[in-house]
């Protein structure tokens, strides 16, 4: 059975998710952009001085948000990271699992493709169920978002029960047309500045 | 004190606050040390380059972090080094155990470890090579200082001679 079929919910817009999740943030609330499309859409959901994005490093939008929520325990985080960039490093979710932060969210937007090197197609197409390897991977709060508004009661929920969560949600492949800003440093800056430890 | 103790002393008095780690036999003592006192998070990663991706994001937070691994761990890591802490100017402080080096009896160590230096060099990293017990303090003090007040990332790597190195059975 393919993964659409186990999974039987609608394939959605990441651009329009995003904008849904940024609505729901109403406590300075951090949010890690993966490299790619996920930091394209964030930024296109509108810059928020809590927004990280990732301009390299694939693979590393999972870490950076748990060292984030590490040592900012009183402050939720979200990562937002694709399909591909989740694969290179998979063996971050037990290690999530494992430190438990209560306040850590992960959301990938699984479009089954490495989209922006030519929309290559990934093991999640046919085979490999993310949200099976959170669970897996010890993440128990993991589901697959069926359709938008359920994606935010899982946001909600995640704003308001311990974590760490993990929302997986079926996307197309409508690239993402903003793009941050790309200089590093900058991006540090104001990341540091918007929670306040700069 | 020892060098281990030592080292985990002064690391705290400058600051820091989380450790992670991939596992080595000569990381136990300061693995023990940092779990010892109750200020530090302490825990493993999976592997190195997650280990990164983690003290960068503790430090984004607010928080300084150092990353351990033993030297063919180093061979984990550029990527997160080139394309996220170097550019980002992320100071991430690395301690970084030798194998392939004096006594070394696994051939398949030693290449990785002609590797470390000229790859920290390369990324502009500095790093300081420590092998005796009485440099401990004031070089790990400095190191983290530099790291941490200049925004960049910064290696300390302990040699055979400071830990004993670990010997063929």
């Amino acid at each position: 059975m393919s993964v659409q079929a186990r999974f039987g919910g609608e394939v959605m817009n990441r651009l329009d998710l995003t904008k849904r999740l940024i609505a729901l943030l109403t406590h300075d609330e951090a949010v890690v952009g993966g490299i790619g499309n996920s930091n394209f859409d964030l930024m296109g959901a509108g810059h928020r001085p809590q927004n990280f994005y990732m301009l390299g490093s694939m693979g590393m939008a999972v870490p950076i948000g748990l060292g984030v929520a590490l040592a900012q325990p009183e402050r939720r985080v979200f990562v937002l990271d694709g399909d591909g960039s989740l694969l290179m490093n998979l063996n971050c979710l037990p290690t999530v699992a494992q430190v438990a932060p209560r306040n850590l969210t992960i959301v990938v937007w699984d479009n089954s493709a490495y989209q922006i090197t030519g929309v290559q197609q990934t093991p999640t197409a046919e085979r490999t169920d993310l949200v099976a390897v959170a669970q897996g991977a010890g993440i128990l709060n993991a589901e697959w978002a069926k359709a938008e508004e359920h994606f935010e009661q899982l946001v909600e929920r995640s704003l308001t029960e311990d974590g760490p969560h993990f929302i997986g949600v079926r996307v197309d492949q409508a690239p993402g047309q903003a793009r941050p800003e790309r200089d590093p440093v900058i991006l540090k800056d104001r990341f540091m500045r918007g929670l306040g430890v700069k | 004190m020892n060098w281990a103790e030592t080292t985990v002393q002064s690391l705290i008095e400058t600051g820091i606050r989380l450790v992670t780690y991939v596992p080595d036999n000569m990381l136990v003592p300061l693995i023990a040390g940092f779990r010892a006192d109750e200020r530090m998070t302490v825990f493993s990663s999976t592997r190195e380059e997650e280990a990164i991706g983690i003290a960068c994001g503790a430090f984004l937070g607010g928080q300084r972090a150092v990353v351990m691994m033993q030297s063919s761990g180093f061979g984990n890591i550029p990527n997160a080094l080139a394309s996220l802490a170097v550019p980002y100017q992320i100071p991430v402080l690395m301690i970084i155990t030798e194998r392939g080096a004096l006594g070394e009896y696994n051939s398949v160590q030693v290449p990785i470890t002609r590797v470390i230096r000229p790859t920290l060099d390369a990324l502009g990293i500095p790093h300081f090579t420590l092998d005796r017990a009485d440099e401990v303090d004031f070089v790990t003090r400095r190191m983290a200082s530099q790291c941490f007040n200049t925004q960049q990332p910064a290696a300390l790597i302990l040699s055979s001679l400071l830990t004993g190195g670990k010997q063929d059975r």
